[in-house]
C-alpha cells in the first residue's frame, strides 16, 4: 500500500513539474506565435509518455537504486569499515571510498536522460561526427574523475576554491586547443551531466563523508562535489574531442577530422 | 524495441557497481532482491517511455517554436521566451528546493540570519528566486549571442574570472552552496527542451552553425546561478 502512495506522489510531483512548462509552451504558441500546434495530439501523448516515464524512473530509483546507494555510501565512510581507529586515518586509507566514487560517478552518469538527450540532440545536428556512446562515455570518465577527486578534497581538507580555479584554468588551455565546434558542447556537458541520477547519489556520498571524516562538518565540506563533476565533464569531453582529433590526425595522414572542418 | 534495448545498456554499470561493492567490498549480501529487481525494471520501462516521449513532444516543440519565433523576427519576444522559459523551469525545480533549504539552514548556523524558521522560509524563498533569475539571465543571454554572434569561450571564460574574483568575497560557508547550485538547476525536462531551443535558432538564423552556436546555452545556465548565490551571500552578510 505504501509502495503505491509513494508511488501517486512522484507521479503526481512530476506531472507538477511538467505541466507549467507544457502550458507555458502552449500559451506562447497560442498567444504570441498564434498559430495553433501542429500534430497536437502527437504532441499531448509525448508530454504524456515523457510525464508517465520520468515518474517511472524516478519510483524506480527511490526504490531500489537511492536507498542501497546511500546506504553504501554511508558503510565506506564509517570508520569499522576502514578498520582503523578515526583519529589515526590517513588520506590514504579511504581508497574504497575513491574507487565508489569513481565507479558511481561513471555508472550513473551512463543512466542520466538528460545527457542522453543531448547525446541525441549533438549526434543529429553534428551529422554523426559525434558518436552519442562515445560522448556519454567521455561526460561519465569525466564525472567519475571529479568525484573521486572531489571526494579527496572533503577527506584532505582542501579549500574547494583552488581545485576549481585550477580547473578552470585547465578548461581555458584546452578550449584554445580543441576543435572548435566541439567546445560549446563541452561547455553544455557539464550541466547536463549532473542531473535526476547523478545528483542524489553523489550529494548524500559527499554528506555522508563530511560526516565520518573526523575535523569536517557537512555543512562547510559537504558540498561541492556536484560542482567537481559538472568541470571535470567539460575537460574530460574537451580531452575526448583533442584525442580523437589526433587520432584521426594520425591515422589520415594530413586529412582534417570532421569536427575540425565543421562538415 | 531499440529504446529499451539502449535502457538495459545504460544501467547494466550501476547494477554492476552496486552489485559488486556491496558483495565483494562491504561482504553484505543483497537484501531484498524483489524490490530491487521491481524498482529496475520500473527505471527500464520509465527511461525507455521518457526517450521516446522526448522525440515525440520535447524535441519538436523546443525547435518549431524557436523556428517560429525566429520567423516572427521579434527579438523582444525571443528574449522574454528565453527568459520565461529558464525562470519558469527553475523555480519550480525539486532539486532546488533541497539545496535552498540546506543553504537556509547554514545561513542560521553562520549567524547571517536569525536562527528561526519564519527567516529561515524567507531566505529559502529568496534564494530560488535568485537562483531561477540567473537562470533566466542566462538563457536570455545565451539567446543573445547567438543572435549576435559573441564567443562562447570569451563570455565563459569571463564568468570564470568572475566567479574566482567573487570567491574571494564569498563568506565561506555560502561558496560550496553556490558551487553546487550551478550544476543542480538544469533538470531533466529543461535540458532537452534547451538544447532543442538553441540548435532550432541556430538553425533558422542565417549564418549560424548549429554544432557552433547551438550549444552553449546549458553553460550559461550553470554559471550564472554560481556568481548570483555568492552575490546574494554576499548582499546578506551586509544587511
Amino acid at each position: 500500500m505504501d509502495l503505491i502512495k509513494s508511488a501517486l506522489a512522484i507521479l503526481g510531483s512530476t506531472a507538477r513539474d511538467v505541466l507549467p512548462i507544457a502550458l507555458f509552451l502552449f500559451a506562447f504558441q497560442r498567444f504570441v506565435i498564434g498559430k495553433p500546434m501542429r500534430n497536437r495530439k502527437g504532441i499531448l501523448a509525448g508530454f504524456v509518455l515523457v510525464v508517465v516515464g520520468l515518474g517511472c524512473f524516478l519510483i524506480g530509483l527511490e526504490q531500489a537504486l537511492f536507498p542501497l546507494g546511500r546506504m553504501m555510501a554511508e558503510q565506506l565512510t564509517a570508520p569499522e569499515f576502514l578498520g582503523l581507529a578515526a583519529e589515526r586515518l590517513r588520506w590514504q586509507d579511504y581508497y574504497w571510498v575513491y574507487l565508489f566514487a569513481l565507479a558511481l560517478g561513471i555508472s550513473t552518469t551512463l543512466a542520466e536522460p538528460a545527457l542522453l538527450a543531448v547525446s541525441l540532440k549533438a549526434n543529429e545536428v553534428s551529422g554523426g561526427a559525434i558518436h552519442v556512446w562515445g560522448l556519454r562515455v567521455a561526460v561519465a570518465i569525466g564525472v567519475g574523475t571529479g568525484v573521486a577527486l572531489g571526494c579527496y578534497r572533503i577527506v584532505s581538507g582542501l579549500p574547494l576554491h583552488y581545485f576549481i580555479a585550477a580547473g578552470y584554468l585547465l578548461v581555458v588551455v584546452q578550449t584554445a586547443l580543441a576543435p572548435r565546434l566541439i567546445v560549446p558542447l563541452a561547455y553544455d556537458s557539464g550541466g547536463v551531466a549532473t542531473s535526476t541520477v547523478t545528483v542524489p547519489l553523489i550529494t548524500a556520498l559527499g554528506l555522508g563523508l563530511a560526516e565520518a571524516v573526523p575535523g569536517r562538518s557537512p555543512v562547510q565540506d559537504g558540498f561541492g562535489l556536484v560542482a567537481f563533476a559538472c568541470l571535470f565533464a567539460v575537460i574530460s569531453v574537451l580531452a575526448y574531442a583533442q584525442l580523437s582529433v589526433l587520432r584521426s590526425g594520425r591515422a589520415a595522414g594530413v586529412e582534417r577530422s570532421p569536427l575540425e572542418t565543421g562538415d | 524495441m531499440s529504446d529499451a534495448l539502449g535502457s538495459v545498456r545504460d544501467l547494466v554499470p550501476i547494477v554492476c557497481v552496486i552489485a559488486v561493492f556491496q558483495v565483494f567490498v562491504l561482504g553484505n549480501p543483497v537484501a531484498g532482491l524483489a524490490p530491487l529487481a521491481a524498482g529496475g525494471l520500473l527505471v527500464l520501462l520509465g527511461l525507455t517511455l521518457f526517450i521516446y516521449g522526448l522525440k515525440l513532444a520535447l524535441f519538436p516543440v523546443g525547435e518549431r517554436l524557436a523556428h517560429s519565433l525566429a520567423a516572427k523576427g521579434s527579438a523582444f519576444w525571443l528574449l522574454a521566451f528565453a527568459f520565461l522559459l529558464g525562470f519558469g523551469t527553475t523555480i519550480a525545480e525539486p532539486a532546488l528546493l533541497a539545496v535552498a533549504e540546506e543553504a537556509s539552514r547554514v545561513a542560521a548556523v553562520g549567524g547571517a540570519i536569525p536562527a528561526d524558521d519564519d527567516s529561515r522560509a524567507r531566505y529559502a524563498f529568496v534564494l530560488r528566486l535568485v537562483v531561477a533569475t540567473a537562470v533566466g539571465v542566462a538563457i536570455v543571454l545565451g539567446v543573445l549571442r547567438i543572435l549576435a554572434a559573441w564567443s562562447l569561450p570569451l563570455m565563459i571564460i569571463t564568468g570564470y574570472l568572475l566567479v574566482v574574483v567573487i570567491t574571494t568575497l564569498a563568506p565561506d560557508d555560502i561558496v560550496g552552496i553556490a558551487y553546487d547550485s550551478g550544476a543542480v538547476t538544469t533538470s531533466t525536462v529543461t535540458v532537452p527542451l534547451v538544447a532543442a531551443l538553441g540548435v532550432g535558432l541556430a538553425s533558422a538564423v542565417r549564418g549560424r552553425n548549429p554544432m557552433l552556436d547551438g550549444f552553449g546555452l546549458i553553460a550559461f545556465a550553470s554559471l550564472t546561478p554560481i556568481l548570483f548565490v555568492m552575490l546574494f551571500g554576499i548582499l546578506t552578510q551586509w544587511t
